[in-house]
């Protein structure tokens, strides 16, 4: 008789712990542990400094991170999804968020928005609206990026180039990546790689094209197809390497080892840039030279909850603190992103003082937001392998952007249709 | 006689052991060797049949990106014949394949010299070659990154003392299959090296001896003793190098980055598969595929069986 009460007891323990830990979304103690999905290691000690503030405030809420490197970041969250292990909380993306949002996997957060008078007009109007879909706010955004133009100041001296600035125009980057190319010393003017985010779209807007609008492709847009050719063009006269050079060591590689005098990147690289100590002393920023038109790329990361997570009130209240000013203040300190709460931007402004910082948000004004659509990936993919030949010194980006733009067309018919 | 002396006189012991006792395999052995082989089974039936199965019927329905489908009927397997990639990929498996096969005459090779009579050190001779194979195919493929890496790359910097000028092995489209085909065949010849030593020390030495009294030189010997008794054993390893070079992923996955203008000449069957199910949210098309490549491997291995029965010397 004790010897089964006894096995009753092992057996009855986990099952009760199970019931309390998953059921009511709290611990025993009354406690409720969010976890927080995201993809950046450079983020993680901002991220666990405003973690710690948000604590404090609510000491029966705690966070717990779950890092998941970029590279799986989207598959194990669909497939973790599926299985009922998201996040409660985590980042979205422009790319990803439609699909999200209209497969009814996101929490809406219109009604807690204006309940708790959640400051959203302090974020960029762009970013906010990247992340409603039909009428509904599911994500509210955290940071944002925007894209300029990175020069070595050493080697534009070494040349006798004056410094880019506000008034360059394509025909500047050009006049300089000719002088600015030394084939002996393995040193290119530009780095014209092939990638969408921060030299494609950015040289299709400068040049008056477009990538998506209307539910429609602009890659077969004559305008589209001369941005795309103003890269190309310096791939073809040697003043950047060709992208076959350049999946080898990429463009930001060959620009932190200084043989790329002049590349286009990220605002959110400015913290490992200045990592490099010889960037730090000579690494200067301007922004990015006026083509038809001037443009950047604008985007940002959202916090958005997941619609199967079972502790929501909670996680809306980590949301909704990320969203204020305390959070932003923090994020920006940390230095790695601008973030996106207006007027916290001048703590990230003061975190790297050598660095022209200001030009990324004076862009502002004429960004162009990511392009997305509810299956974004599916047409993304079909630039890489179609535009790769052109950018290899092949030629030919005429036929092979027209040839994209027909396919890409033919996804977004299938993605509305379905 | 037999090529295997070891088995065929366990063979002849097993017999004589049942004629001795008097008891032949009845209903009640067969019993038990049921119960030996299911755990083999259950887990053949849970991991391979039944997703075998799914993957059947998924291939016919439309899913939703987070779970959730509808049954579509053949417009998944239409989309795969109609699609040009899939062609391109089919086109590169069968490459694959072929560079793969590759490794077994480099294993016979190898193995026959290891072979040879006081040699010393046989063991850390296998040791080395296979461990290439028992190395995770994500460390391999981008240790090799490095060796092929058209700027400071080790591959390079070789051929630039012949004079050879200097290449972006893996980007470049005309060579990216090549490159990444050597390092498949470099990275499994030490499996099909310990498969074929073992064949080779099954081939008695009287042969050998006999063959040298006779006055046949090292070539000869190989080529009428070496391969013709060794040839059970290199169906074998064909049959399991053609399937697994069918189906290979990981190196390519690993080798060639997302902007590499080489990605259509390279890209697998396999490959197209994982873009297809897990970023494009086409698991069905992706499913029709999978069972493309399934009826794939299964006609060539038919196929190999048939072909079998001309070369293969069971002795």
């Amino acid at each position: 008789m004790r010897r089964r009460t006894l096995l009753g007891g092992a057996v009855a323990a986990p099952l009760l712990a199970a019931c309390s830990g998953g059921g009511g979304g709290t611990d025993s103690g009354g406690r409720t542990t969010l976890s927080y999905g995201m993809w950046d290691p450079a983020q993680m000690p901002g991220m666990e400094q405003i973690i710690a503030a948000f604590e404090k405030r609510n000491p029966r809420i705690s966070v717990r991170i779950q890092l998941t490197p970029w590279a799986s970041y989207w598959t194990t969250l669909k497939t973790s999804m599926r299985g009922g292990t998201a996040p409660d909380v985590f980042w979205m993306n422009a790319v990803n968020f439609q699909l999200y949002a209209a497969n009814g996997v996101l929490e809406p957060l219109s009604g807690h928005i204006k309940a708790d008078a959640t400051p959203v007009d302090r974020h960029p109007k762009a970013l906010v609206k990247l992340y409603s879909y039909r009428g509904t706010q599911y994500g509210l955004p955290k940071d944002f990026d925007t894209i300029g133009l990175w020069y070595n100041k050493q080697l534009f001296d070494k040349a006798g180039i004056r410094y880019p600035d506000a008034s360059w125009t394509w025909d500047d980057v050009r006049d300089a990546a000719a002088e600015l190319t030394d084939p002996r010393k393995r040193v290119h003017g530009f780095a014209a790689e092939m990638d969408r985010q921060i030299k494609i779209y950015p040289a299709i807007c400068a040049a008056d094209g477009y990538v998506l609008e209307n539910g429609r492709s602009g890659f077969g847009d004559e305008r589209s197809i001369e941005g795309m050719r103003f890269l190309t063009d310096l791939i073809d006269r040697g003043w950047s390497p060709p992208q076959s050079a350049m999946v080898e060591s990429v463009g930001r590689v060959r620009y932190w080892s200084e043989k790329v005098a002049m590349n286009y990147d990220l605002s959110a690289m400015a913290g490992q840039m200045y990592a490099v100590p010889a960037l730090k002393d000579h690494g200067g920023i301007a922004v990015l030279p006026k083509g038809k038109r001037r443009a950047t790329i604008i985007h940002g990361l959202a916090n958005v909850i997941s619609a199967k997570s079972d502790k929501k009130a909670a996680a809306w209240k980590f949301v909704h603190f990320m969203a204020g000013r305390e959070a932003a203040e923090i994020q920006a300190k940390a230095g790695v992103t601008i973030s996106s709460y207006e007027g916290t931007q001048d703590a990230w402004l003061e975190s790297m003082p050598e660095f022209d910082l200001k030009h990324f948000l004076e862009m502002q004004e004429y960004a162009v937001p990511y392009p997305s659509s509810k299956n974004t990936a599916v047409w993304e993919n079909l630039q890489y392998p179609l535009l790769g030949a052109a950018f290899s010194g092949k030629g030919g980006i005429e036929t092979a952007a027209r040839t994209l733009g027909e396919q890409m067309d033919r996804a977004l018919k299938e993605e509305r249709d379905s | 006689m037999s090529v295997f002396p070891a088995t065929a006189a366990a063979k002849a012991a097993g017999r004589s052991r049942t004629s001795a006792s008097g008891t032949r395999p009845g209903p009640r052995n067969q019993r038990s060797a049921y119960w030996f082989i299911a755990p083999l089974g259950l887990g053949f039936a849970v991991f391979y049949f039944w997703p075998l199965l799914q993957t059947l019927y998924f291939s016919f329905t439309e899913f939703g990106a987070f779970g959730g489908h509808t049954f579509i009927g053949t417009d998944n397997y239409l989309r795969v014949i109609k699609d040009v990639t899939v062609w391109q990929a089919l086109g590169n498996t069968l490459i694959y394949c072929v560079i793969g096969l590759m490794a077994l005459p480099v294993a016979i090779v190898v193995a026959s010299l290891l072979n040879r009579r006081g040699l010393r050190g046989v063991s850390v001779y296998r040791a080395l070659y296979f461990i290439p194979f028992v190395t995770l195919p994500v460390a391999v493929g981008l240790v090799w990154n490095w060796l092929y890496n058209g700027d400071f790359g080790l591959v390079n910097e070789i051929l630039s003392w012949f004079g050879v000028d200097e290449h972006y092995w893996v980007s470049d489209p005309s060579t990216a299959v090549y490159a990444i085909g050597t390092v498949m065949v470099w990275s499994t010849t030490g499996y099909y090296l310990v498969i074929f030593m073992a064949g080779v020390k099954g081939i008695p030495q009287d042969y050998y001896e006999a063959a040298e009294l006779d006055g046949a030189g090292p070539l000869r010997r190989f080529f009428t003793i070496t391969l013709p008794l060794l040839s059970p054993t290199i169906f074998f390893a064909s049959v399991i190098c053609m399937i697994n070079s069918l189906q290979t992923f990981d190196l390519i996955y690993i080798m060639m980055a997302e902007k590499n203008p080489a990605i259509g000449d390279t890209q697998s069957v396999v490959g197209l598969f994982y873009k297809w199910a897990f970023i494009e949210n086409a698991q069905g098309a992706a499913a029709a595929l999978a069972f493309l490549l399934m009826l794939v491997i299964a006609a060539l291995t038919y196929l190999q069986f048939r072909i079998q029965k001309r070369w293969v010397h069971y002795a």
